[in-house]
């Protein structure tokens, strides 16, 4: 291992490769990032593998449909010899009620501005793209084409193999136990491999963020909320969408390689660290989507898992480095969308270190806000 | 048969049609653990769940890096114990809250 570096990543998950990646694109020198586990072994590879345009304020919808455009040429762009596997089968959100139908209409208002193709459709175009759609309590629906699925674990390769071309060092199994600060600014990391000077970490720790955090007295806002979901047996193909309502409290999503995968929140999850499976998520989950989308009753589920959401009280992440300690950049707090908005993550947070002017501005997402009372609302988040 | 068309006939994941070449590549490129080839080749996430290729790979993981097979991390196994139809739980929760 080596024990001086320029800047030091906590967390392989999608954020923290993909960081690593724009900062070594950009020309910084002795990037690290260190992994408890397996890269992806976190929130990433548990994550329910969607990505959408289709959001509630101009700066979401900007970060998530630039974060789409990457990942469309991300194959091309990384040089990666698998493949992402992303499937553009676009999300059908469906609305169930009048309020929901009227929070919709503003946010394609803001979409179409913003250049992203979503349209609003009645329940009958719902069902030429979903002919089997329960739509007995669908108000309205809207789609947006260029939504769809990628692989959490393959985009999470794609950039730790671009990355340590540009000369990243990525440590696996390795944990970082402390790092110290001298008169407010960072001095090293402590891992359990040895130790790394730097002047620069970033905080991708993603449902560790916290601990992280602490370990320089930072005090993070966040908790993290166990979310389940469950895989089918692949089929052939016959889900083009992901399926989607925030009121009817579902996600559902078949892959390229033909499974379903499907999640939903719970209403009481723990939020001490837990990652284990309960049968009233499945039979919740069963009950929900056996409704919304019938001919999944003959599906065989396979599979139950679990990942956490490091959430924040505005349900929008934290970005950016912190007043208290200078150096201690935080990329956190995305309450269950790091993955679809990773690419706009590792440009953004690879600008404010390089000293660069945000390509999109973000400041209104500094841990700040929290002391200031400014949280950013945003209707769209599930 | 050569060792090559060995490699290349014998399927280890029969659930998503993966060889031992396949396995043994993966772990030369420095994919040395049984959780981080699951990810790459979906070893174990078929409907077998990992129940024919789990052991399969353990052995390859060690005979290929050098350690011992207690010292490997094998996959998780999670619920439920075997594939039961969606339609199934959804009507059993039923009956039961009767």
């Amino acid at each position: 291992m080596i024990n001086k570096a320029n800047v030091v990543i906590v967390g392989g998950g999608i954020s923290g490769v993909s960081i690593a990646y724009n900062l070594a694109k950009k020309g910084m020198k002795d990037i690290v990032v260190i992994e408890k586990k397996y890269l992806a072994s976190g929130a990433t590879g548990r994550c329910g593998a969607g990505v959408r345009a289709q959001w509630g304020t101009e700066m979401n919808c900007r970060i998530a449909h630039e974060s789409i455009k990457f990942y469309e040429k991300a194959n091309e762009n990384l040089n990666y010899e698998r493949d992402i596997d992303f499937k553009q089968g676009g999300y059908l959100i469906l609305a169930t009620t009048k309020k929901e139908k009227e929070q919709f209409e503003k946010n394609l208002k803001l979409q179409n501005r913003l250049g992203i193709p979503s349209k609003m459709i009645s329940s009958e175009e719902a069902k030429k793209i979903v002919p089997y759609l329960n739509t007995e309590d669908v108000v309205v629906a809207t789609y947006c084409p260029i939504d769809g699925h990628i692989n959490p674990f393959k985009a999470t390769d794609a950039y730790a193999l671009a990355a340590e071309k540009l000369g990243v060092k990525i440590y696996k199994y390795t944990e970082v136990l402390d790092i110290v600060i001298e008169d407010g600014e960072i001095k090293k990391v402590v891992t359990d491999k040895g130790d790394i000077e730097t002047d620069i970490i970033v905080n991708a720790a993603g449902g560790y963020a916290k601990q992280i955090a602490e370990m320089v007295g930072v005090d993070l806002p966040v908790f993290s909320e166990r979310h389940q979901i469950l895989v089918t047996e692949p089929v052939e193909e016959m889900l083009g969408p992901m399926v989607m309502s925030f009121s009817k409290n579902l996600y559902c999503q078949q892959t390229p390689e033909g499974s379903f995968i499907m999640g939903r929140s719970g209403e009481n999850e723990p939020t001490d660290m837990r990652i284990t499976s309960s049968w009233d998520f499945l039979d919740k989950m069963a009950k929900t989507i056996t409704h919304t989308l019938p001919p999944i009753s003959e599906l065989t589920v396979i599979r139950q898992w679990a990942g956490l959401y490091n959430i924040t009280p505005d349900r929008q992440p934290i970005y950016g480095e912190t007043k208290d300690v200078k150096g201690f950049f935080l990329a956190v707090g995305f309450s269950g969308r790091g993955f679809m908005v990773a690419p706009m993550t590792g440009l953004l947070i690879a600008e404010q270190i390089m000293g660069e002017e945000n390509s999109i501005d973000i400041s209104s997402l500094s841990l700040e806000r929290f002391e200031k009372g400014e949280l950013v609302f945003e209707p769209s988040v599930v | 048969m050569d060792q090559k068309t060995l490699e290349e006939k014998t399927i280890i994941c029969r659930c998503s049609d993966v060889t031992l070449k396949e396995v043994r590549d993966l772990i030369r490129e420095g994919y040395t653990e049984p959780d981080e080839i699951k990810r790459i080749l979906r070893t174990g996430m078929g409907p077998c769940q990992g129940r024919t290729c789990g052991p399969l790979i353990l052995r390859e993981v060690a005979i290929m890096t050098g350690r011992t097979i207690d010292e490997i991390v094998p996959f998780t196994y999670r619920p439920p114990s075997k594939g039961i139809k969606m339609g199934a739980i959804a009507k059993g929760g039923e009956l039961n809250d009767k």
